[in-house]
């Protein structure tokens, strides 16, 4: 809970270097992701935002570049520390990525197994509690992933991504897919939960309202590298051809200059 | 673990009751705490001082409220103190979101709901029976429509198909009948032996082999194999939206998928059934001669004799039967998973099983049928 003023890396990536066979991903990548903020994460199709982020939570082993979380170096296989880590962060994949065979607390509950000592009742209890916060009605808890809308079981994964109060959350274009209400009422849910649980949120995302509405500081993935990180103004002054079709575009404007997208981040 | 990492400190006065909480109260320590808690009594105030508290997550957030709703439910009143901001925005944020458990309507008991779900199981059954020829007139009536259209069938898909579950089922369908010759011979000898019968040995694997266990242990194995891997391809298509895909293109799922994977099977299993034949007579040869003594040629000589070629016809002519029966019911429990992994699983058993089932309550009705006609 306590948060130091200073603001402090807890995600520290440094030279990382990303290829399948010839295709080289990334190259010499650094990024920084500051404790409390919310970092959005853009750039065009194929510029390995996703892979980025798996490759963060070691998903996917980079072929050189080290990369430190909590100062933790996660390349260094060393499994003790690596389940401490699964601990403080939670992944919300991009359908949910729920376990179909399990009802929606089930799959809240899967973490908190490995929880020692924690009595069945109260953790069923824990798991309601973490689908009441995510904005689930309480009858959600028992139905199984199929029977839910894409909406709802994004909230599912992100309550199972947040059944151990991790530090930091990694969101794959959690709004993808949602309509504009779902995805403007995702926004809000994220910045009250980064609120009240005090969450790192690290986000991938192609959506230019949630970048408005929720990020604190935005990096820019392009030319296999992150070409700038900064907050949405300094996006406009960048001068790179990507950077000015995106944060230009007609779709930009119309985000940016709607009367309510201003609401929402003063209210945030 | 001891309670070392949790200290709760508990000071009465005649005024009030107050507690300190140590540093931690996090979901390792909320089953300990919370016991704790649950041995408080719910009359007078009670102040919790979090001033120590450095860490709380949700799990403590939670219990702290649960203490606060009992005790003042029951009339008492629960003050925090020195809370951090934080702490207190955590705190009203899980209190605001603990959701309200809608008790479940307590489930009937007693004669009238046993006897629903046997009804109910047995109206499940015959509603699967009912499906399967449906799924089985589907296939005749695709079939009649592939016949007279022939330029619009799949001749491609159905060579794929045919070298799938016929070419690739040769190796173990044949080492199968070989192996059951072998018995066969060596459990036939054995017994014939004891009344100077060996001889008759050779008619014991002809029949039994020719006449039942050939295409019947055949059509097993092709039930095992083929069956399941109908359901998986054409589940998992149905798991993706392929085959809602196919409808919206104008393509028939039971034209494209179903007529030639089952019509691949009612080639392949009679040439299956044959080659089953040969490789059980080939083992049961062998075993003879090793065995009893009876020479290859002797045992040709026996054979031909012996065994009326009748033996055969009644072996193979269910082959086609069986074929069908397969390819249906693969087809059909394809059909039925739903969009999770796990109905993809227990469908693919279920038609191993069905078609297995199915496979030996057909040839057991073969059985009684020819021996009315007299074959």
């Amino acid at each position: 809970m306590s948060r130091p003023d200073a603001p402090e890396a807890v995600i520290r990536v440094r030279g990382l270097r990303t290829q399948f066979g010839d295709h080289v991903v990334h190259e010499g990548l650094d990024l920084d992701v500051r404790r409390g903020e919310v970092l959005g994460i853009v750039g065009g199709s194929g510029t390995g935002k996703s892979v980025l982020l798996r490759s963060i939570v070691g998903l996917q082993r980079p072929a050189a570049g080290s990369i430190e979380v909590f100062g933790v170096d996660v390349l260094s296989g060393d499994a003790a520390a690596r389940a401490r880590l699964d601990e403080r962060w939670g992944v919300l994949f991009q359908d949910g990525a729920l376990f179909s065979s399990l009802t929606v607390r089930e799959n809240v509950e899967v973490p908190l197994r490995a929880v020692e000592g924690l009595a069945p009742e109260i953790r069923r209890q824990l798991a309601d509690l973490k689908i009441a916060l995510v904005g689930l009605p309480y009858t959600a808890g028992d139905k199984y992933p199929s029977e839910l809308s894409g909406g709802m079981r994004k909230r599912a994964g992100l309550a199972r991504a947040l059944a151990l109060d991790p530090d930091i959350v990694f969101l794959d274009e959690p709004t993808a897919g949602l309509d504009p209400i779902g995805a403007a009422d995702f926004d809000q849910l994220i910045l009250k939960l980064r609120q009240a649980l005090g969450l790192t949120v690290f986000l991938v995302t192609h959506d230019l309202d949630t970048l408005h509405a929720i990020c604190d500081r935005i990096a820019v993935l392009a030319e296999r590298k992150v070409l700038v990180t900064g907050g949405l103004r300094d996006m406009l002054a960048v001068d790179h051809p990507w950077v000015q079709d995106y944060f230009h575009g007609p779709r930009a404007r119309a985000a940016f200059e709607a009367p309510g997208a201003d609401a929402a981040t003063e209210k945030g | 673990m001891a309670d070392k990492d949790i200290r709760i400190e508990r000071r009465d006065t005649p005024a009030e009751t107050s507690l300190t909480l140590g540093e931690e109260l996090t979901v390792h320590q909320v089953t300990r705490v919370r016991a704790r808690f649950a041995s408080l009594a719910a009359d007078g105030p009670l102040v919790v001082d979090l001033g120590a508290l450095r860490r709380l997550d949700t799990a403590g957030a939670w219990a702290l409220s649960e203490l606060r709703r009992r005790i003042e439910a029951a009339g008492g009143s629960v003050r925090l103190e020195n809370a951090a901001p934080d702490v207190e925005m955590l705190l009203d944020a899980v209190a605001a979101a603990t959701p309200q458990p809608e008790p479940k309507p307590a489930a009937p008991r007693g004669l009238a709901v046993r006897l629903e779900t046997i009804g109910r199981a047995v109206t499940r059954g015959a509603l699967f029976g009912v499906g399967l020829t449906g799924y089985l007139g589907l296939f005749l009536v695709r079939l009649g429509q592939v016949l007279r259209h022939p330029g619009r069938f799949r001749l491609t898909a159905l060579v794929a198909h045919c070298e799938d579950v016929g070419f690739r089922a040769v190796p173990i369908v044949a080492v199968m009948a070989f192996l059951i010759g072998v018995v066969l011979a060596f459990q036939g000898a054995a017994q014939l032996r004891q009344f100077g019968a060996e001889v008759f040995v050779v008619d014991l694997i002809a029949i039994s082999i020719l006449r039942e266990l050939g295409i019947l242990l055949t059509a097993i194995i092709v039930a095992g194999r083929t069956a399941s891997s109908f359901t998986a391809a054409i589940g998992s298509m149905k798991m993706r939206e392929e085959i809602d895909a196919m409808r919206t293109l104008g393509l028939d799922p039971a034209a494209v998928l179903f007529v030639p994977r089952i019509l691949a099977l009612i080639l392949m299993l009679p040439i299956l059934g044959l080659i089953a034949n040969l490789a059980g007579l080939f083992g049961g040869a062998l075993m003879s001669w090793i065995e009893l003594g009876i020479s290859p040629s002797m045992f040709r000589t026996r054979l031909i004799e012996g065994t009326d070629v009748s033996h055969v016809f009644v072996g193979l002519v269910k082959a086609p039967v069986f074929a069908v029966i397969i390819g249906v019911v693969g087809c059909h429990a394809g059909m039925r998973v739903q969009s999770n992994a796990e109905s993809l699983g227990r469908m693919t058993s279920s038609a191993v099983v069905t078609a297995i089932f199915a496979v030996i309550l057909a040839d057991a009705l073969f059985s009684v049928f020819f021996a009315e006609v007299g074959l």
